[in-house]
């Protein structure tokens, strides 16, 4: 069964995309100028450049190499040209997103410079924009839809509207077979026993609570004060809440009242099957939201109470405030107001209702605030120092 | 008009869910049972922040959604602000 009929673009693989990009990507920090040339070259594509790509390792570069790859498989992208400053590399990347079966070309400056490539890679992304650009949106199921979850500079009425609605929409897309992920892996502190209890079986649990202990102990060694202004935020203060604790409990609002949880992913990775899912990821928006799209989800919901900014630029950011006042002094941000929850002038069943209709409208085409305001952030997550 | 909320029947505090002037006496309801209550207001509250609805002596703690969200260091009347002036984590 599905919650509403929604008009997308089906992939090769048979997943479903609500945006058609044309990605120009970077391999590393040194070919985001042949990228933006591109770019510029070709109209309707879009460079993502970035900070790294260069002498990461370990477990660092395989979230890397997970990072790039997943962004160029992500569904809401329709074609991408790859450019590194070597071959091994952007081979690695574009044979990753080969596997998806969308088109998409390496090419590599080292021996050719950078003009020349700019030349190449431009012939390719005209071919590749002329052809997205043809491809129609047939019916699909709204159930199909990926969808990532989120907060960020949170209040008080985060816990009491806004993230309960997005609780709402989750407990019925899940019912409904769809997929969803949350994470935030710091910002459930204080809630992680309420978060355990969500987990569809002990092994999940456990290995939740693994991951929820690995990053308590990276905050207790690299720590010098008990982390206020950072978590929570001076706006998360400003408005009222004023532990990690209290933001932590408004935070896992957002699972619902009767979803489990189905397994735990490492930052940026798929999520193999249906159902909500639990992902490891820095609570600072646009490094989360830049995993989630990697790791394959086409929408996002973004619960702000004090009024957050972000977009991402493959993935379609919603933002939802239960704050009058931010609705009314940032509203050229809010895509959804559920404000009138706070005085009972809005149920919570209705307010899920609305963030529906604003997934569905959305998923049709409808550019949301943050895409309206031309908001991009694309933001790796990096595990420690390159070598 | 609703003055603040207060999420779970065991909480010791309520959410103002509009700013609340010094002096003000409050209607609020409690979510979790959806029963009435009042509180009077000794501090202006604004939108968004904290109203003790019991005095707090330094060492308690404050339950909020029916959970603890932190320890008290310094003494909170009934009808004041609460925040990080008087309240604290209790991890980290």
């Amino acid at each position: 069964m599905g919650l509403r009929k929604i008009y997308a673009y089906r992939r090769e693989n048979g997943r479903v995309g609500i945006r058609n990009h044309v990605v120009i990507l970077p391999v590393d920090d040194i070919s985001n100028a042949a990228c933006e040339a591109v770019a510029k070259n070709i109209q309707g594509t879009l460079a993502l450049p970035h900070a790294y790509g260069r002498l990461q390792f370990g477990e660092d570069l395989e979230l890397f190499f997970r990072t790039m790859i997943g962004t160029g498989c992500n569904p809401n992208v329709a074609a991408v040209v790859v450019i590194g400053i070597e071959p091994g590399w952007t081979k690695r990347i574009v044979d990753g997103i080969a596997t998806t079966g969308k088109p998409v070309s390496g090419f590599s400056i080292e021996g050719k410079g950078d003009i020349r490539t700019i030349a190449e890679a431009s012939y390719r992304a005209k071919e590749y924009v002329q052809w997205a650009t043809e491809l129609q949106r047939t019916e699909c199921d709204f159930s199909e839809l990926y969808i990532s979850v989120k907060c960020g500079e949170s209040d008080t009425t985060t816990g009491l509207a806004s993230c309960p609605t997005v609780g709402n929409v989750i407990d019925k897309h899940c019912a409904a077979k769809g997929t969803a992920s949350f994470g935030e892996t710091t910002e459930l502190t204080g809630g992680e026993h309420i978060v355990a209890s969500k987990a569809i079986n002990d092994a999940v649990r456990q290995q939740f609570m693994a991951i929820f202990e690995d990053y308590q102990n990276l905050v207790m060694k690299e720590k010098v004060d008990d982390l206020s202004e950072s978590q929570p935020t001076k706006g998360n203060i400003a408005g009222g809440l004023t532990t990690i604790e209290e933001k932590a409990l408004g935070n896992i609002e957002k699972l619902g009242k009767k979803t489990k949880f189905v397994g735990c992913l490492k930052p940026a990775e798929a999520p193999a099957d249906k159902g909500l899912w639990f992902m490891d990821t820095s609570s600072a928006a646009a490094e989360a939201v830049t995993l989630w799209a990697a790791s394959g989800a086409v929408v996002h919901l973004f619960p702000t109470g004090q009024g957050n900014i972000i977009g991402n630029p493959i993935e379609p950011v919603i933002k939802l405030t239960g704050n009058p006042k931010t609705a009314k002094s940032m509203s050229e941000h809010i895509d959804v107001d559920v404000s009138g929850i706070l005085q009972g002038n809005m149920t919570l069943d209705q307010a899920g209702e609305a963030l529906l209709d604003m997934i569905a409208r959305t998923s049709n085409g409808r550019l949301t605030a943050a895409e309206a305001l031309g908001h991009r952030e694309f933001v790796l997550t990096k595990l420690y120092r390159s070598a | 008009m609703i003055h603040f909320l207060v999420h779970d029947s065991k909480d010791d505090v309520g959410v103002a869910v509009v700013d609340i002037e010094s002096g003000t006496q409050c209607s609020g309801k409690i979510l979790s049972d959806n029963k009435p209550l009042t509180a009077k207001a000794t501090e202006s509250i604004p939108l968004g922040h904290k109203l003790a609805l019991r005095d707090f002596a330094v060492g308690d703690t404050v339950t909020k959604y029916d959970v603890v969200i932190g320890k008290v260091v310094q003494p909170i009347k009934a009808g004041q602000l609460v925040h990080v002036h008087n309240l604290k984590t209790r991890r980290w």
